[in-house]
């Protein structure tokens, strides 16, 4: 005679248990609806703070009942950290969705084909479009780049390769650097190369200040990836005979490549919505101006800024149409770096 | 003896590295001190150009509200009166608001992720948390103006009716509208996703063996929390506060467009008037004479360097707990 033992699960709930949670967030809805209704208390507020109040209510009562006091404030303590998950990502989904439904009525098909030049931000929706700033964002972000990823990835290098003895320090210097405000990066650039250089806005002026904002995220993200780099690369390239920079140049970076282009994407989405030291650098030109190094240039926050403070409704509705491009871009270089980072280490 | 020319001289053993190397950690080491060149270079070209102003201040472009000037038609100053009370204040008085909304929320919502939620829901809560930490400013000032504040006006309303004995809810005259109540709630909705992600980190770094002795003893998970998890991670908490607070003083676009800038000096939260350093600099650069932008500078270099204390603080702070691990 054979015994087959069936594997049970204790922990796991019964089909019992799961009715008795839907009916405790029944009963739970039910007592807000009736709550608001009986009582002046009005409004969407009022509605979330009786439901997840009874909802607490009630569990805790259960659970005193049937476990005690330890288990009643357990339950308790449960519903409050869901209500700050849930308070967490409530305002990033209305974003999303205001976002959406505001931008989408601005989106036309001249959109990306024609400038401001001709048109001012109270002209109906159909005249103008977002060229300038496309092409003025693009011009900011490629000029930031050649100058941040070349000095983040140095800095990187020297807090993970060199270690000398100046790395806590350093380390300490960019995550402060990290902290600056955007204003005064652009003031920065304001008083010591426009005022007594340039004297003139352009596009160099604006990602000279963006360079700024970008390098800590740049130097931050390369030394994570860096020091995921296992040892015995670096070993086995010294080994081989190899100096320390033909080791760095030929082994650590080539194995490091996706993680430091996720650290690049990283920092461009940092950099691309940046509005407070474009407002004040570059000038924001209605018209598309190829020239990185003279003449102000338009960006996507300065045209979603400038339309907004305009104020009329085509303006607000221009705005919205900016801000869901920027958006949207911004989440493209997001979602793109997460999958680069998805693989830290290259083949 | 034609073999002893065969065979190579030995070579120098030698610690000295190449001259490549040499090159290599000079150029290496050039860009790891760039963080400081630029960081001095900020302070410096900032103190330059705003010494003038805050010489002839002197202690009032700390302790005065005002901020006039008056210039004849030439563009030569007449008189100035510049003083940063008001706005300080207001930095404070909207960066506080929002710490105090953003830290419970952000420490409830790291515990759910790292104790209560399933890894699936984790995962795309993390991406979407990390998300929200890359959105623009501009895009939660707009947000925050068009969608946010009928509501916030609404529950400042609440407050006010049922809380407005207590001096800091007084408003007098009624006036509720883009208060540095609204203006700290959007500055708390950019700030919960860097809170969140810092706690959850110091969280996770708590000790699995603790966390399973507690269990082990019989702990309800609110219990093990209250006795482990807190106890490790509550200095990183304090610290990641600290690191949204830096970010909501040194936020411009977001606070200028929510907030009734008024040159006063403002305590009650609900109030509609305040400002901050960062949205006097925006509102008054536009049309700035030379010695006005001067005086900008110089508020610039006085919230560089109160962000630069805070966040010197809070790293400090996060530093030391991630190495402790009690």
């Amino acid at each position: 005679m054979t015994i087959s033992a069936v594997p049970t699960k204790p922990w796991a709930k019964s089909p019992r248990d799961r009715v008795r949670d839907i009916a405790f967030i029944l009963i739970s809805i039910v007592s807000s609806y009736v709550v608001v209704a009986a009582t002046p208390m009005k409004g969407k507020l009022a509605y979330a703070f009786v439901l997840f109040f009874s909802y607490a209510l009630i569990t805790g009562t259960f659970s005193f009942i049937t476990r005690g006091a330890p288990a009643a404030k357990d339950s308790v303590v449960k519903t409050l950290v869901a209500i700050g998950a849930v308070l967490t990502v409530v305002p990033i989904a209305s974003i999303l969705f205001t976002v959406l439904k505001n931008g989408l009525p601005g989106i036309h098909k001249g959109l990306f084909t024609t400038d401001m030049s001709m048109a001012t931000p109270t002209d109906p929706i159909i005249v103008g479009g977002l060229l300038h700033a496309i092409t003025g964002t693009l011009t900011l972000v490629v000029v930031a780049l050649i100058m941040s990823v070349p000095i983040g990835i140095l800095t990187a290098l020297y807090l993970t390769e060199i270690q000398g003895k100046f790395s806590g320090p350093i380390r300490f210097l960019v995550q402060a650097m990290s902290g600056v405000p955007s204003i005064v990066a652009g003031l920065f650039i304001l008083s010591s190369v426009l005022y007594p250089i340039t004297k003139s806005y352009s596009a160099l002026m604006g990602a000279l200040a963006l360079t700024i904002l970008m390098i800590p995220t740049v130097a931050r993200t390369s030394e994570e990836v860096l020091l995921l780099i296992p040892n015995d690369l670096r070993e086995a390239g010294t080994a081989l005979g190899g100096t320390q920079w033909r080791t760095v140049a030929m082994i650590v970076l080539p194995a490091a490549r996706s993680g430091l282009m996720t650290a690049v994407i990283l920092g461009i989405a940092r950099i691309a919505g940046e509005t407070a030291p474009i407002l004040l650098l570059t000038g924001g030109g209605d018209k598309v101006n190829p020239n990185a190094f003279s003449g102000s240039v338009g960006s996507l926050p300065y045209y979603i800024w400038k339309s907004f403070n305009a104020g009329s409704p085509e303006a607000i509705t221009r705005a919205w149409a900016g801000l869901l491009v920027l958006m949207l871009l911004v989440l493209i270089l997001f979602i793109t770096a997460r999958a680069l980072s998805s693989r830290k280490i290259s083949k | 003896m034609s073999t002893t020319t065969l065979i190579p001289s030995p070579r120098d053993i030698t610690t000295e590295p190449r001259r490549s190397d040499k090159v290599f950690r000079g150029v290496v080491t050039g860009g790891g001190l760039s963080s400081l060149v630029i960081l001095g270079l900020i302070a410096i070209f900032l103190a330059y150009r705003g010494y003038g102003v805050m010489r002839t201040e002197g202690f009032s472009f700390i302790t005065s509200p005002k901020w006039e000037i008056t210039v004849d038609e030439s563009a030569n100053v007449v008189s100035s009166d510049f003083g940063l009370s008001a706005m300080l204040v207001g930095t404070i008085l909207c960066s506080i608001v929002a710490v105090v909304i953003a830290l419970p929320i952000s420490v409830f919502s790291a515990l759910f992720l790292n104790f209560y939620a399933p890894e699936w829901l984790k995962r795309i809560l993390v991406t979407i948390i990390d998300m929200m930490a890359a959105f623009p400013s501009i895009l939660f000032g707009i947000w925050g103006f068009l969608v946010l504040m009928p509501s916030v006006e609404y529950w400042a309303k609440i407050i006010n009716k049922y809380l407005g004995w207590i001096p800091f809810f007084e408003v007098k005259p009624y006036f509720v509208t883009r208060s540095p109540f609204i203006a700290g709630v959007v500055l708390a909705i950019m700030i919960i996703p860097i809170i969140t992600s810092v706690s959850r980190e110091i969280f996770a770094q708590a000790p699995l063996d603790r966390i399973q002795a507690a269990f082990a003893l019989g702990a309800t998970r609110w219990a093990m929390i209250k006795a482990v998890v807190i106890p490790h991670g509550r200095s990183g908490v304090i610290g990641g506060a600290m690191l949204g607070l830096g970010r909501a003083m040194g936020e411009t676009v977001a606070v200028y467009t929510v907030l009734n800038i008024i040159f006063q000096v403002n305590w009650h939260i609900l109030f509609g008037a305040g400002g901050n350093v960062a949205s006097l600099i925006i509102l008054r650069f536009g049309e700035a004479s030379a010695y006005e932008i001067n005086a900008l500078m110089a508020a610039g270099l006085v919230l560089f360097l109160l962000t630069l204390i805070v966040n010197a603080l809070a790293n400090l702070i996060v530093k030391s707990t991630g190495k402790s691990g009690r």
